[in-house]
């Protein structure tokens, strides 16, 4: 992909602006890793390990394949993160801790070995994170890399979608501790913002968790969810969703029903992939590229 | 949505929501009766509410009620900004009195499965 179709988001003054095409964005990529501010990392997000249906007659290797892909990007990443969704639900404990194993043992073939997991619902919300604790350990907390703070926050445990007064307060102090100016990223399953409630696409408390991030200048939220990529800004905040590595979605809201869309034996894997984002600390800009399951 | 487009969207459907309570049988006694409307009963299961299709006049008094039989479910209307959780064992009676004709989507809003994405209906009001 043509680095001149990356998406940034500039944040300027109290306020926040989208520029695609942004000149000099190419200087954003990851190619310099002894830089202390520029770094990239990768996100991919719904992998529902486990699915079978006609979505996606190929899930048994679509996780594969974009493993090869990212191990082969010209400049390995920092970092991974996977946000949410790993698995696919199931009723069977058993076979939940089995598809989370399995889950693990393909993306251990990652290059990088930095690696950072977080649940969706169907990883957690049948058990409060129980299995998926056991396997990839808490399901919220966070992490200083390169200048930028990353807070990882769970949706998802509780199958109201809700966060919780209690990550909330934790939230609070984590935060407490920074500069209004801090580089913030926040890595989460759902969308911190009503972006379609009558798809379930909200977090139920999410408000609140976003005015808990309002004082501060420079935050950006990367989520999945939604299985598709999609930019929104709530005041300052940015909010970029990923793509999955399952099926399509529709658009927000442009249907009744938010039923996948169709596999197209076609063009197998469209509207699947991934993406880097280049982070810059010192400006708190990111710079997003996506890529197909797949390198052309 | 914010909480304040919520509050417009209510404000713009015009509705009055009354949860009216979590135990027991709906609407005992005439007065009670009054006031809860017209009942309709819902039934909640994974991952399907039947009915899944409700129809309701404008302005006119409606009260669900809901009785889930295998999981906490939830029951949420966002164009009318309703939502309750389905307790098994309980009826759970949800007052509405929507003011605009439509048709408006509902679902659950607790993840209960697999198939949780498709637990879903719609409230159709008419003129």
């Amino acid at each position: 992909m043509d680095r001149r179709s990356f998406v940034s988001l500039a944040a300027v003054g109290g306020g926040a602006v989208f520029v695609a095409g942004l000149p000099g964005c190419a200087n954003l990529g990851g190619t310099d890793k002894t830089a202390s501010a520029n770094f990239y990392f990768v996100q991919l997000s719904d992998i529902h390990w486990g699915y079978k249906g006609p979505d996606n007659p190929d899930a048994a290797v679509t996780l594969g394949k974009a493993v090869a892909t990212v191990n082969a990007l010209d400049v390995q990443p920092d970092f991974i993160v996977f946000t949410g969704d790993l698995t696919h639900t199931t009723d069977d404990q058993a076979e939940r801790r089995r598809r989370m194993t399995e889950f693990k043992r393909i993306v251990a073939d990652l290059k990088v070995k930095d690696v950072r997991f977080m649940p969706g619902e169907h990883d957690a919300s049948l058990d409060r994170g129980a299995a998926f604790i056991e396997h990839f350990g808490a399901t919220h907390y966070t992490f200083n890399h390169r200048g930028v703070h990353f807070v990882v926050l769970d949706n998802v445990s509780d199958p109201g979608a809700k966060i919780g007064d209690e990550q909330l307060t934790w939230l609070a102090a984590d935060l407490a501790k920074l500069d209004s100016a801090a580089p913030i990223v926040v890595l989460t399953h759902r969308p911190l913002f009503d972006l379609a409630p009558k798809w379930d696409w909200a977090t139920r408390d999410g408000a609140k968790a976003l005015e808990i991030l309002m004082p501060f200048q420079n935050v950006t939220v990367f989520y999945g969810h939604i299985h598709q990529e999609h930019h929104h800004l709530t005041g300052h905040i940015a909010h970029h969703s990923a793509k999955s590595l399952i099926f399509p979605l529709p658009a927000p809201g442009s249907q009744e029903k938010r039923t996948p869309l169709p596999w197209d034996s076609a063009m197998p894997y469209k509207g699947l992939g991934f993406r880097e984002v280049n982070a810059n600390a010192q400006t708190a800009t990111y710079g997003i590229r996506e890529f197909a399951v797949v390198r052309a | 949505m914010s909480s304040l487009s919520r509050r417009a969207a209510l404000q713009r459907f015009g509705a009055m929501i009354v949860a009216a309570g979590t135990t027991g049988l709906v609407a005992k006694g005439p007065r009670a009766q009054q006031q809860a409307g017209r009942i309709i009963e819902i039934e909640a299961r994974r991952f399907r509410y039947t009915p899944n299709e409700i129809v309701v006049k404008r302005g006119e008094v409606v009260t669900l009620a809901f009785r889930a039989l295998d999981f906490p479910h939830g029951f949420s209307l966002p164009d009318l900004n309703i939502r309750a959780d389905l307790i098994p064992g309980q009826v759970v009676p949800v007052r509405i009195q929507p003011m605009h004709s439509g048709r408006f989507a509902f679902l659950c809003d607790n993840f209960c499965g697999e198939h949780h994405e498709e637990m879903s209906g719609t409230l159709i009001v008419e003129t």
